[in-house]
């Protein structure tokens, strides 16, 4: 039976064989959850589920998960990513039924393959976005983003911990769209009871520090006056590298291929 | 009918709030029962912040507790931050549960768990929120019952005007007691005052309303009316085992201050500390059983997914089984990464086989020891007999052994205490960094002491003495301070920690007090005093200023609340509330205290007449069973192989 002696690491950790790639969703109210409230979750469930996950070495081990950029807190994804490292191999496919049989509802596995090259993080670089501004009407939602991609440079700031930032977000916004009626449709859930509820979408670029959807709504502020009445919501719908069509590929895509193959 | 969810009212709110996840529930293990379902409806709340609050024992057991029944259910609450607050009022939110967003006002039963009494303005916040008159004098049928519950319910005297009922111990058993009562009243029909009568009829539970008090400015008298009985006595809960609970613990989404899973493996504490009232509220000691343990252990990571289980109890090194039950379950969780942490260890109980089958199969986090008191003499009166040379010997060990740290824990402001007794604690530091660093070879050990001010509580022995005044106590830490650093050497390596004095005379005046304080909760509460426990919320003067107000005109103040000594005869607000303690025994115990006479623990002694057991009806409770836990076939944390 191993025992602690002094100097040494509590627990030589088995080695990490196998990488999974996750995507998830955050839905309904847990898009209130903050990332590291995603993050504490998730490490729990995979507990739960009895996933073979592999653990950092030392006198801390911790479970070998890793993230890209998460969706700001109270904000809804369909499109967050997570990569866990496996003592031993599985199928992605049991790895994924496993895990959101045991995560909350609200955080749902979506999909999960075997991680090939190149790295998770290398293979986005812009995210899809939908807000819903209940209380707002379409011809209105529709100038100020005429107004705000009319100008090279729109310049918002932003109160973070080590004071105040200057951040572009006309250079962030590849491209933007008002709507009424967009693909899927406007929820009840979305219009909150409201008699219009104009509909923003928009393909944002990654940039440091991140610009957020509250931070778009602050630029069309700035250009239009735009000002909705409630708290608008916004969805992650996906995450991807922009191509020239301005369309995300799938970053789980190649992977897929690999998979299959 | 079923009360209509606040979740639409409230989620509009919620990007304009810090840490909104606090809010909307979603636990993993929480409970949804549907409303109609059931004939009781319970909120129960924890009254400080979700992050505080969640992860509270008691709340969480009486949750189960009462959602197993079928004909009840129970969703929790806590207190919001005074930013929602501030929203809630201006769109008419009112209080909700975290479970179902139900409104506060709608259940039957609110029930209070005061781990302290600086939670005390956070009920008056949740109670005027819901809409529930503050007074229980103005509630009438359709408002719920008001119940008050742990430790700080045994003096309930300073919130006697705002609830309708305290239960005094533990809660098991009595939460369906007062569920059976409510739920025959209901059906029957009736007056809120004949519901009442009835609650004060019932084990465990007081009335205050039910008790006629007479100030002049001690307490004259305390009368029973309407037939209430003279004294009400405690519940006790016998065999543990019988009462597994929680089984599946609640998992939060959020942050919240103890990330893992707790197991209770005894209840109750004879050690005889003079200064705790929780070891002298919750006698006898009743131990879990090693196989009962062992079962609410693998429940527990099962269900929940922490990777650290606390076993808890009020000094854990104490179970007839630690031995057996820390090997057998580091055996069992042998390379899982799940961690077992003993919360409150002797010094004298500890050793270092114990610390290595804590630590074997995780994190190896620092060592924690009470001693309490800086000097042989003071820790004499308090009745905490570890001795500095098993403190030494001790750390000496476990820093041989690899760890590097060692946490110590000091009161200051006890009863007799002079300034050397406190600058002791310089020495004592001094000596484990000697020791520390003689035994690893090395220089970089560390020792933190962390300090907290001294609050004489009811049912203590102490229940009689005055309350040191925050400037004494803050007087004598800047000397300790001077002191550890006067060795500059030794000094560097040694961390300090402490509070400051003022909140402690506060929950001085909360703990000691008598319903007139009720009138300087609120003064404070009406004020903007919110969040008490918080040293960012909590305001000194608001509570000085309210005190003098609405004390003086009636011939007490703050200082006769907390710094005054009582004697003898003096009636005491808690005096009709039994928690079994013989009143002649704890006064000789204080007697005792002043003479710097010891107290042996009953586990291990003849019994010395606390009163306890005859009073209750009950008995100690102690292993060993003689089992071992045999170990479960553990593959991951869950034992569950995946394909």
């Amino acid at each position: 039976m191993a025992r602690v002696r002094p100097g040494e690491a509590a627990n030589p950790a088995p080695p990490t064989v196998q990488r999974i790639r996750v995507r998830f969703a955050k839905r309904g109210r847990l898009r209130f959850l903050s990332h590291r409230d995603v993050a504490r979750s998730v490490e729990r469930a995979v507990r739960r589920s009895g996933v073979p996950v592999s653990h950092s070495h030392g006198f801390s081990p911790h479970p070998r998960i890793s993230w890209i950029g998460a969706a700001p807190t109270g904000t809804a994804s369909e499109a967050e990513y997570f990569e866990i490292g496996l003592t031993r191999e599985m199928e992605p496919d049991v790895v994924r039924t496993a895990l959101d049989a045991v995560l909350p509802d609200g955080l749902d596995i979506l999909d999960a393959v075997v991680a090939t090259p190149p790295a998770l993080a290398d293979r986005v670089d812009a995210s899809l976005w939908r807000i819903a501004l209940p209380g707002v009407s379409g011809a209105d939602l529709r100038a100020a983003v005429e107004g705000l991609m009319a100008k090279d440079s729109l310049v918002v700031d932003r109160i973070m911990p080590s004071g105040k930032r200057q951040i572009d977000v006309r250079a962030a916004v590849a491209w933007a769209e008002a709507g009424e009626d967009s693909p899927g449709g406007v929820t009840p859930e979305e219009t909150g009871g409201a008699a219009v509820c104009a509909i923003l979408t928009a393909v944002v670029r990654q940039t440091t520090p991140a610009v957020r959807p509250d931070d778009v709504l602050g630029a069309l502020d700035v250009v239009a006056g735009l000002k909705p009445p409630v708290p608008a919501k916004s969805t992650r719908l996906a995450q991807g590298l922009l191509d020239d069509s301005g369309r995300l590929t799938d970053p789980l895509g190649s992977d897929r291929v690999t998979t299959r193959a | 009918m079923s009360p209509a969810s606040v979740f639409p009212a409230l989620e509009p709110l919620l990007p304009r709030v810090s840490k909104p996840v606090q809010y909307v529930g979603g636990e993993l293990n929480a409970q949804a029962k549907p409303w109609e379902s059931v004939d009781v409806h319970w909120a129960l709340m924890y009254p400080d912040a979700y992050e505080v609050g969640l992860p509270n024992q008691g709340v969480m057991i009486l949750y189960e507790v009462l959602n197993e029944r079928l004909d009840a259910l129970a969703e929790r609450c806590y207190a919001v931050f005074p930013d929602l607050e501030k929203l809630m009022r201006e769109h008419r939110v009112p209080a909700f549960t975290v479970d179902a967003h139900h409104p506060v006002g709608a259940f039957d039963l609110l029930g209070v768990s005061f781990s302290t009494e600086l939670g005390y303005t956070n009920l008056l916040t949740t109670l005027d929120l819901a809409g529930i008159p503050l007074h229980a004098a103005d509630r009438d049928e359709t408002h719920p019952v008001v119940v008050a519950g742990g430790h700080a319910a045994f003096n309930p005297e300073p919130i006697a005007d705002f609830i309708d009922v305290a239960v005094l111990g533990d809660g098991e058993e009595v939460v369906g007691d007062i569920t059976d009562v409510v739920r025959e009243w209901k059906s029957a029909g009736g007056t809120r005052r004949e519901l009442l009568r009835r609650l004060a009829h019932t084990d465990g539970c007081y009335v205050p309303s039910c008790y006629e008090v007479e100030y002049g400015p001690e307490i004259r008298s305390v009368t029973p009316v309407d037939g209430a009985p003279e004294r009400v006595q405690k519940r006790t809960t016998s065999d543990l085992d019988e009462w597994p609970y929680p089984k599946a613990p609640l998992v939060p989404l959020a942050e919240t201050v103890h990330e893992r899973a707790s197991v209770e493996i005894f209840r109750g504490c004879t050690r005889g500390c003079r200064f705790c009232q929780a070891g002298m509220i919750t006698r006898p000691v009743r131990e879990r059983s090693l196989q009962g343990i062992g079962e609410m252990v693998d429940s527990a990571v099962r269900a929940s997914g922490f990777d650290e289980v606390g076993l808890l109890s009020l000094s854990s090194a104490d179970h007839s089984e630690i031995a057996d039950i820390t090997k057998g379950l580091a055996d069992r969780y042998e390379g899982t990464n799940t961690s077992l942490s003993l919360p409150s260890t002797r010094v004298d109980a500890f050793n270092i086989d114990l610390a290595n089958e804590i630590s074997r199969n995780g994190r190896r986090s620092g060592l924690t020891f009470a001693p309490e008191g800086g000097s042989e003499r003071i820790r004499k009166v308090i009745n905490k007999m570890v001795s500095e040379e098993d403190l030494i010997r001790t750390v000496s060990e476990a820093f041989a052994q690899g760890w590097r740290q060692v946490k110590l824990y000091f009161m200051c402001g006890l009863p007799t205490e002079e300034d050397e007794d406190v600058l002791e604690i310089a020495g004592m530091a001094h000596r484990v960094i000697q020791a520390g660093r003689a035994a690893s070879g090395r220089n970089d050990v560390r020792c933190t002491i962390s300090i907290g001010g001294f609050v004489p509580k009811p049912h203590t022995p102490f229940q009689w003495a005055a309350q040191a005044h925050p400037d004494v106590v803050d007087a004598r830490l800047r000397k300790l301070r001077e002191a550890v650093n006067s060795n500059r050497k030794l000094g560097k390596n040694i961390g300090m920690r402490y509070h400051d004095g003022q909140p402690s005379l506060i929950e001085g005046l909360l703990a000691r007090g008598d319903r007139r304080v009720g009138g300087v909760i609120e003064r404070v509460w009406r004020d903007g005093g919110r969040l008490d426990g918080w040293s960012e919320h909590f305001s000194y003067d608001r509570w000085v200023t309210a005190a003098a107000e609405v004390l003086e005109p009636q011939g007490v103040s703050l200082e006769w609340f907390t710094t005054r000594e009582r004697g003898e005869d003096e009636i005491l607000p808690w005096d009709h509330l039994d928690s079994g303690l013989e009143r002649d025994w704890l006064w000789q115990d204080w007697q005792d205290a002043l003479a710097e006479q010891e107290q042996d623990d009953c586990r291990w002694t003849p019994c010395f007449d606390c009163g306890v057991c005859p009073s209750t009806g009950t008995d100690i409770e102690v292993g060993p069973s003689g089992t071992t836990l045999i170990p479960l076939t553990v593959v991951n944390p869950v034992g569950r192989e995946l394909a």
